[in-house]
């Protein structure tokens, strides 16, 4: 599809905002709906809509699939270290109370730590699930 | 007004689904079910669960719409006819979707704040959440500290999930040296 001119433009145009907005639900979701996941889902969307416009080639440039199979990995070790963190600060396993001097503070950080964790994971699935497929169809 | 919403699109959803039965060309399948995942979306949205509407839409329509294409690109794009007349499954998906509705008769009703979820932990999550966690968005509270050892196994499921389709779905580039061991044996062969 990377011939049509409109589909690029569009694609061109709407990407940042796409990203932006997956950050947005990521980073507001202590205050409003969204949260790790589904942060991860959008943006991994943006790539694989980017990926369909340009072509696969394209989408593993701007995400190579190393970065990809490391973050699949990094968001559960994020998520398990937290608990560990909690651990070597004397709380219990996934315990945010120990995390900062401030109870609620620690609760902050431990949510924001485990949000990362969970985007990490979910968009690094997506992504690889869209270029295993996607890369099965054509020839290497 | 909502009510009449829901019901509106709980109809045309519906629809795709009888829509989604009858049709045996694998493409139209898939943008049926594209729809549907749009219309219960929106379903979502107006029960006000944003957070589960946004991920209906970008992963239910969204990506795995893309899944089925590309999959849809490595067979045939209609469906085989089955080989025999399918009354034995029709029957019995019947009867569990007749015990359903009737166990759905004993559900308390819809939105009734004297049902056993509200009255569990869930007033202990709206009252003291905020002061707890300082989190005023009470969904991430419960997911993600009251709840985190639940969304942890999530995570787990999410990343088996992955690592399960790769070590399937991964090519592996063979080693020179077998190709070489490989091309040894043809040319015994010869």
């Amino acid at each position: 599809m990377k011939d049509d001119i409109i589909l690029r433009v569009v694609a061109k145009l709407t990407m940042p905002f796409m990203l932006v907005f997956a950050l947005y639900v990521q980073f507001h979701g202590d205050f409003g709906p969204g949260g790790g996941f589904q942060a991860g889902v959008i943006g991994a969307a943006a790539i694989v809509f980017y990926a369909l416009i340009f072509g696969l080639r394209a989408g593993q440039r701007l995400v190579p699939e190393a970065v990809v199979e490391a973050m699949l990995a990094a968001g559960v070790l994020v998520y398990a270290g937290v608990g560990f963190a909690g651990l070597a600060l004397g709380g219990a396993y996934l315990d945010y109370f120990v995390l900062d001097h401030d109870p609620v503070h620690g609760q902050h950080r431990g949510i924001f730590w485990v949000e990362a964790g969970v985007a990490l994971t979910v968009s690094g699935v997506m992504l690889k699930l869209f270029y295993m497929f996607a890369g099965r169809g054509s020839a290497e | 007004m909502e009510a009449l919403i829901i019901h509106v699109l709980l109809t045309a959803m519906v629809v795709v689904i009888v829509a989604l039965a009858l049709t045996r060309n694998l493409f139209s399948v898939v943008v049926l079910s594209g729809i549907y995942s749009f219309l219960m979306a929106t379903v979502l949205v107006a029960l006000d669960a944003v957070d589960v509407a946004m991920t209906e839409a970008a992963v239910g329509a969204g990506v795995s719409t893309v899944l089925l294409l590309g999959a849809l690109q490595l067979v045939a794009s209609r469906e085989a006819k089955p080989l025999h007349r399918p009354f034995l499954p029709l029957v019995v998906a019947i009867a569990v979707g007749g015990v359903l509705a009737y166990g759905s008769l004993g559900l308390p009703a819809f939105s009734d704040p004297q049902a056993p979820i509200h009255t569990h932990v869930a007033p202990r999550y709206l009252n003291d959440g905020p002061r707890e966690t300082g989190v005023p968005n009470v969904v991430t509270a419960v997911l993600a500290s009251y709840r985190g050892y639940d969304t942890l196994g999530e995570t787990v499921v999410v990343f088996t999930a992955g690592a399960g389709v790769i070590a399937l779905l991964r090519r592996r580039r063979k080693r020179p040296e077998e190709k070489q061991r490989k091309t040894d044996k043809e040319e015994k062969k010869a």
